[in-house]
């Protein structure tokens, strides 16, 4: 990346359409995100491109007059155009979109009433909003006719469609801050919602239209449905506000959020990954709100600050056909004027420049945030919030502890035990779904940074940057164990490894078995294992092991193992007896470890606590040939002679 | 018992100074009683020193300790040729046998264990406060007069605290009560310790302490366990003793937490006066160490901050120290106090009919609940003569070296039982008249099942 100051940047590869002329119009469709372009009423041709290659297409209508809007319905077999204030136009499409040619059309009802706009909520159902009010309509495209669903009368001023939502929004009133949400979820079934009013800065006098369209969009951040409604200031000294309504489940607006955007102006607003973007013509700057961030309450409402302060978005550059032969290129870079007269947004990301014939899609670039957000608290709040945003919170946690950047262990214990809780909730509806369970609001689409990843890419620079002095590995070592316990999710045995390693090559043997003692590392075989391997250079860890070992319960042969390896056939035998393993357990791999201690007595003992288990189990004290044993009966003969043998029990 | 085990006397001499004939008073460095006059002084010392020559042509071993009618005398050599003697009074009482009044001496009153581990003691308490002897004379360029000062200075105030006639196995065990502690309160207090050490770098060592429990220490195991002895028996005993009687005046709490200093500065608004700060030396990262001994406390909890003594400590810098510890201390004080509460109600609801004495060797861990109080302060719930018998158990158990297990039942009907497994001795005292060898070694069993089920210790 050449320029790293810059965060908001358009999308790399722009849809780009034909520009508006005298012979072109340009039209966009924000509920497909399809843009049109269309020639000459559309005798000559009419592209549509959508926001992927296989959503294009070009096709021909007749010129009927010039259009005022033109909608595919979502699947794209029907279109309909507007071409005067009564009707709207319809034409069939095949799938592989061609059209017959043959419209069919229908009038809006009532004689005075004009349409404002059409909006289509489902492959075959249309809503009309006339000056009168809505016209639900389903279209039958075989009959090439309409049928009328429903009718709802009510002055309307303007309306806002959010089709990812369903969710149609009437202004209405005089002064048309009075809010008539209707949802379209159920085929054939139009839900009026509650309708709510938006508290304006200023009554105006005398009373006109005081809450505009362009102030007003919907959005769905973090997964609720907002209603957000730009307000300027009554008088310039003190900056515009964006103030949030959020759609409850019972359809009921409430106030929740208030943006602080300190400039006054004209904005424009987009959604960028559940981040409020506003623009502002006059600076050329933007700015972005998360209210997942934390804010000032009041007890009702939240009030935010911009993330950032005001930064422009990054320079495009385009590449035209050049003109110039004398470059040598047949391409010459345009640099696109930002923030153009020209420009148009559209929810939730989109910005068009119809003289240009550009359509972009709005970006967060995260790198250049990093280093932005200074507070690396903030920082990972934020970005735990964002898409993709894994490489980029992996890289932060990193360079948190590199040598020179190294945060304080308040930082850190506060950013692991962000990124724990979301690991956290991650975790539980993995466990709920795997028990089959069905989970309310799985669409947490936060990020989640598990011990693995950790472990990869954050506790690594351990191993790359030798100078981090220990005691701070340790430190966050525990941090991180001390988070993750307080969420109760289980460590990893690596983890421990680590910690353990750095203890050891540190010679830090007593801070070791402080943390065994209160088992800040958990009992397992491995850990077992990794004690016993200790004992040589600190003798303690042999107890340990065999502690942890016996806590498992499930180890009762690696505990004769470890005996046995240190000649302690005693304790052993009396160690198979307490868990009952005597029928068991090999009988040569005893005599064997008794044999080497080159303790006659000790070899005595043993060979006759089996010649008594073998009289118990098969009443001979003799060993079976399958237990292998006979160069030890040979050697305890050799030592102490035949009469030493249990005698055979007499036949009676 | 008419005669307590007394003090009779305590010496420290160097068996290599004076070794010409006339020159003998150069070997002593240290006598008590000091009014001694100095013919005895040598005599004395000529003699251990000739029991110790004597006795080396019989062992590998150096002589330990010498059992007269009268008198005990235990010997310790803790650095090459610096010997430490001690000779304590054998109890006795008068009797009347055949209308003859004669004295019995209760020589098996004074076990040999307690007091070598009394006088090895004598000898840490004064390493912790000065150095070895050797490090003594080294910055004293040899000059043995600095070092018979330090002795003098020590021991004069150290001897009147000893308390023989109340040692027991605990001062064998020497060994270090921790607090029982779930897995995550303990890692918010190693989170706790980290951040402080990294935010005052030049706390060079901390540990950590909950009722005179212990719950983390950076220091090394032997150095902590000597400061542990230091804290509990000592410092800790005189603070509670000042607050009790209104202590120094100390600014009314303001601050919104109870943390204050033990040992530095008794006024944080005084920037002159550092009050008392003991100078510790250890041996965790390099050998004789001086550190200050910072102490300071919010409700039950203690922490110990060591700072090496090149770096300043002022009033301000623990006025710095104050505001970070007092809030976090006071808040993980009150957080252990509920789980601890929870922990001793549940102990108390099943009050267990035996009492035991632990201890491990590997972690110094030890537990006891034959003493009313941890300290020894309240003395002890069982007869003088079994607390004896667990001495006795312990030494033979020692000699052997070797896991085993000793059961005793005494004339007064008390069972008392000895087990030692792979570095862990665990001793219980059953008081069932009625019960029989076999009653005995199932209940033990029982016992060992139900509070030592975590551990690997065999039957």
């Amino acid at each position: 990346m050449d320029n790293d100051n810059y965060y908001i940047v358009l999308c790399k590869n722009p849809i780009r359409f034909e520009p508006v002329s005298k012979v072109n119009n340009v039209f966009f469709d924000d509920a497909n995100k399809q843009v049109f372009a269309v020639r000459s009423g559309g005798a000559m041709g009419v592209v549509m491109k959508g926001p992927d290659e296989k959503s294009s297409a070009s096709f021909r209508m007749e010129d009927r007059g010039d259009i005022i809007s033109i909608k595919f319905s979502p699947d794209k077999r029907i279109l309909a155009a507007q071409r005067s204030s009564k009707t709207v136009e319809f034409l069939n499409f095949q799938e592989d979109l061609n059209t017959d040619q043959q419209e069919y059309s229908q009038a809006c009802k009532g004689k005075t009433t004009e349409i404002r706009g059409f909006v289509w909520s489902s492959n075959t159902e249309i809503i009309f909003i006339t000056s009168g009010g809505l016209e639900h309509y389903q279209v039958l495209p075989e009959k090439r006719s309409l049928k009328s669903l429903k009718t709802q009368a009510l002055q309307v001023n303007w309306y806002v469609w959010l089709g990812s939502s369903n969710l149609l929004l009437i202004s209405s009133g005089t002064l048309g801050n009075t809010l008539y949400p209707f949802q379209f979820k159920t085929p054939g079934v139009m839900t009026k919602l509650p309708k709510f009013e938006v508290d304006l800065p200023a009554m105006p006098r005398p009373q006109k239209l005081a809450l505009l369209d362009r102030d007003v969009i919907m959005a769905v951040i973090y997964e609720n449905l907002y209603i957000v409604v730009l307000r300027h200031p009554p008088s310039t000294s003190t900056g515009a506000e964006i103030v949030l309504y959020q759609i409850q489940k019972e359809g009921l607006a409430r106030k929740t959020d208030v943006l602080k955007l300190e400039m006054s102006g004209r904005f424009a607003i987009n959604v960028v990954d559940n981040l409020i973007m506003v623009h502002h013509q006059a600076s050329k700057t933007s700015v972005i709100f998360d209210i997942h961030l934390e804010g000032k309450s009041d007890g009702y409402v939240t009030y935010h600050y911009p993330v950032l302060s005001p930064l422009g978005i990054k320079p495009f550059k385009l590449l035209l056909p050049s003109l110039n032969m004398q470059a040598g290129t047949d391409r010459a870079e345009y640099n696109c004027e930002l923030y153009s007269a020209n420009w148009i947004v559209f929810q939730p990301d989109i910005v068009i420049d119809a003289k240009l014939g550009c359509l972009w899609t709005l970006q967060i670039s995260l790198n250049p945030l990093v280093t932005m957000i200074p507070d690396k608290d903030r920082l990972i709040q934020f970005l735990l919030n964002r898409t993709d945003s894994k490489p980029v919170i992996l890289n932060v946690c990193a360079q948190m502890l590199v040598p020179g950047k190294q945060a304080s262990l308040q930082s850190l214990a506060k950013v692991y035990d962000m990124l724990n809780l979301t690991y956290k909730q991650h975790l539980d509806i993995q466990g709920q779904l795997s028990a089959g369970e069905t989970v309310s609001g799985t669409g947490n689409k936060k990020v989640v940074i598990e011990q693995p990843d950790m472990f990869t890419h954050v506790f690594s620079v351990f191993e790359e940057h030798k100078d981090i002095k220990y005691k701070f590995i340790v430190a966050v070592l525990i941090e991180y164990i001390r988070s993750l316990n307080q969420f109760g999710i289980l460590v990893q045995h690596y983890l421990y490894e680590l910690i353990i390693n750095i203890l050891v090559q540190n010679n830090c043997f007593y801070q070791l078995h402080q943390f065994l003692q209160y088992h800040v590392l958990s009992d397992s075989k491995p850990l077992a294992c990794l004690m016993l391997s200790l004992e040589t250079v600190y003798p303690p860890a042999h107890q340990l092991a065999l502690d942890m070992l016996k806590r498992l319960q499930t180890a009762n042969e690696e505990i004769v193992e470890v005996l046995l390896s240190k000649q302690q056939l005693l304790p052993a035998l009396r160690f198979i007896r307490s868990v009952g393993n005597v029928d068991v357990v090999s009988a040569r791999k005893f005599l064997e470890a008794a044999l080497n201690t080159n303790d006659n007595m000790i070899f005595y003992t043993v060979f006759k606590f089996f010649e008594q288990r073998n009289l118990k189990l098969k009443a001979n004290p003799r060993f079976q040939t399958g237990e292998h044993c006979e160069q030890y009966v040979q050697q305890f003969e050799s030592l102490f002679g035949y009469e030493a043998f249990m005698s055979l029990p007499t036949v009676q | 018992m008419s005669e307590d085990i007394s003090l009779l006397n305590f010496f420290v001499f160097n068996s290599e100074y004076g070794p010409r004939e006339g020159e003998e008073e150069k070997k002593i460095l240290f006598y008590y009683p000091g009014e001694v006059d100095v013919d005895t002084k040598i005599k004395r010392v000529g003699l251990s020193e000739a029991i110790i020559k004597f006795s080396e042509t019989f062992s590998d071993k150096p002589c330990q300790s010498l059992h007269t009618q009268k008198t005990r005398q235990v010997f310790y050599e803790p650095e090459q040729c610096f010997w430490i003697v001690m000779t304590v009074a054998i109890p006795f009482k008068e009797k009347i046998k055949d209308g003859q009044p004669f004295t019995e001496y209760r020589d098996d009153h004074v076990q040999d264990s307690v007091y070598e581990a009394i006088l090895r003691q004598a000898y840490k308490m004064f390493k912790l406060f000065n150095g070895t002897f050797t490090t003594i004379l080294a910055r004293a360029n040899g000059e043995v007069e600095a070092l018979k000062q330090r002795l003098e200075h020590f021991y004069d105030k150290y001897l009147l605290t000893l308390k023989l006639a109340q040692g027991d196995i605990l001062d064998v065990f020497n060994g270090i009560h921790f607090l029982p502690l779930d897995k995550n309160t303990y890692l918010r207090i190693q989170c706790f310790i980290n951040s402080l050490e990294a935010t005052f770098p030049f706390v060079k060592y901390t540990a950590f302490l909950y009722n005179e429990k212990l719950v983390w220490s950076g220091l090394e195991q032997e150095d902590m366990r000597i400061m542990y002895k230091y804290l509990t028996h000592s410092l800790f005993p005189t603070f509670m003793e000042q607050e009790l009687h209104g202590g120094q005046n100390r600014p009314p709490v303001t601050s919104g937490h109870y943390g204050k200093f033990m040992t530095g500065p008794p006024n944080l608004n005084d920037d002159r006066n550092m009050g008392k700060l003991p100078r510790v030396y250890v041996n965790t990262e390099e050998i004789d160490e001086e550190c200050y001994l910072l102490v300071y406390t919010a409700l039950s909890a203690t922490i110990c901050l060591l700072v090496n003594v090149r770096s300043p400590l002022t009033v301000p810098l623990c006025r710095k120290l104050d505001s970070m510890l007092g809030p976090q201390m006071t808040k993980l004080a009150s957080d252990i106090s509920e789980q601890y509460n929870k922990r001793v109600a549940a102990l108390n609801s099943t009050e267990p009919v035996f009492k035991y004495v632990y201890f491990n060797h590997m972690n110094l861990a030890q537990q006891t609940t034959v003493h009313i109080d941890l300290q020894k302060r309240s003395g002890v719930n069982i007869h003088k003569d079994v607390l004896r018998l667990l001495g006795d158990i312990n030494a033979d158990l020692t000699k052997e070296n070797e896991d085993g297990e000793t059961i005793v039942k005494t004339t007064s009907d008390v069972w008392v039982v000895g087990k030692k497994s792979d570095q862990r001795e665990f001793y219980v005292i059953i008081t069932q008249r009625t019960a029989n060898l076999i009653d005995i070694n199932e209940e033990v069993k029982r016992l060992c099942s139900t509070y030592l089920n975590s551990i690997f210790f065999l039957d």
